[in-house]
């Protein structure tokens, strides 16, 4: 992925010298002009095109920005309720990400989705603890929350 | 447009100050300190997030000045935040404070004393 990245840059230093025009305009042409080349010669890349995994990461920070919200929407209903309705529990997770970035990209994340804390990984961190503050109707759309954070980090990590 | 610049502006500074009186007020009427985590954890970090994105859209739309040390703390609190709350249920769930008596299912209480036991801890 970094190859491809500098192989980018140098077409575009390339095209900067062809046209003797140093200017940033100049370089981002440069730059389309070598992703219209890189994209035709993906084939001979061993691994998958650079854009993929930027478009990837794209996705996963809205997703991210999106379930912060949603998250403090359910906080602040939850405390100005008259009557606290609470059902907290400590539930297990099993994840199936191995690297260690990813696992505490996903913790973070999850922590950061609506009623969920990770409070404890495990020494072979194939399982989270996470915490929840409503037991009773989110255990499966948590898991389901879960489920697409994992698949979009999936994607963001596939080679 | 100074009038567009000034609504996104104060809408923005009122949504991170609902929020944080919001996380004051879930301190206080939370039972216990693992669902006080949730509170503080999330609405803390939004509230002042979206704050420092009203003092970066004001100075950069009314006084022309773009200023991108606030967009970094921006990003250095979205990183922190979470991991802090972490941190700190953590510990304290393996100092042995309680969980609520309304706690339903404890997976990690198994857990916790196994590895207490393995590395000889109280």
């Amino acid at each position: 992925m970094s190859f491809q990245i500098l192989l980018n840059l140098f077409l575009a230093f390339l095209w900067m010298f062809l046209s003797s025009n140093y200017s940033v305009s100049r370089f981002i042409i440069g730059y389309l002009l070598g992703l219209v080349v890189i994209v035709a010669l993906r084939k001979f890349f061993k691994s998958r095109l650079y854009i993929d995994r930027v478009w990837a990461v794209i996705k996963l920070s809205v997703l991210f920005i999106k379930e912060l919200i949603l998250a403090n929407v359910s906080v602040l209903t939850l405390v100005l309720k008259p009557k606290l309705e609470l059902q907290p529990a400590f539930f297990k997770y099993e994840t199936k990400l191995t690297e260690e970035w990813e696992i505490t990209l996903l913790s973070s994340l999850i922590t950061l989705t609506p009623g969920t804390v990770v409070v404890h990984v495990s020494d072979d961190s194939k399982s989270l603890f996470i915490h929840v503050i409503d037991s009773n109707d989110i255990d499966e759309t948590i898991d389901s929350i879960k489920n697409s954070f994992e698949k979009a980090i999936l994607e963001v990590s596939r080679s | 447009m100074t009038i567009l610049a000034n609504v996104l502006v104060v809408f923005l500074i009122l949504c991170g100050l609902l929020f944080l009186v919001v996380a004051a007020i879930g301190l206080i009427r939370l039972p216990d300190l693992y669902t006080r985590a949730h509170a503080a954890s999330k609405s803390s970090t939004l509230g002042v997030m979206c704050i420092l994105l009203g003092v970066f859209f004001h100075f950069w739309l009314n006084e022309n000045h773009f200023n991108p040390t606030i967009l970094l703390g921006i990003l250095f609190l979205f990183i922190t935040g979470p991991v802090g709350a972490h941190i700190m249920s953590r510990s304290s769930y393996i100092a042995g404070v309680k969980p609520w008596a309304g706690t339903g299912r404890d997976d990690l209480k198994p857990e916790i004393e196994r590895m207490k036991k393995e590395q000889n801890l109280k």
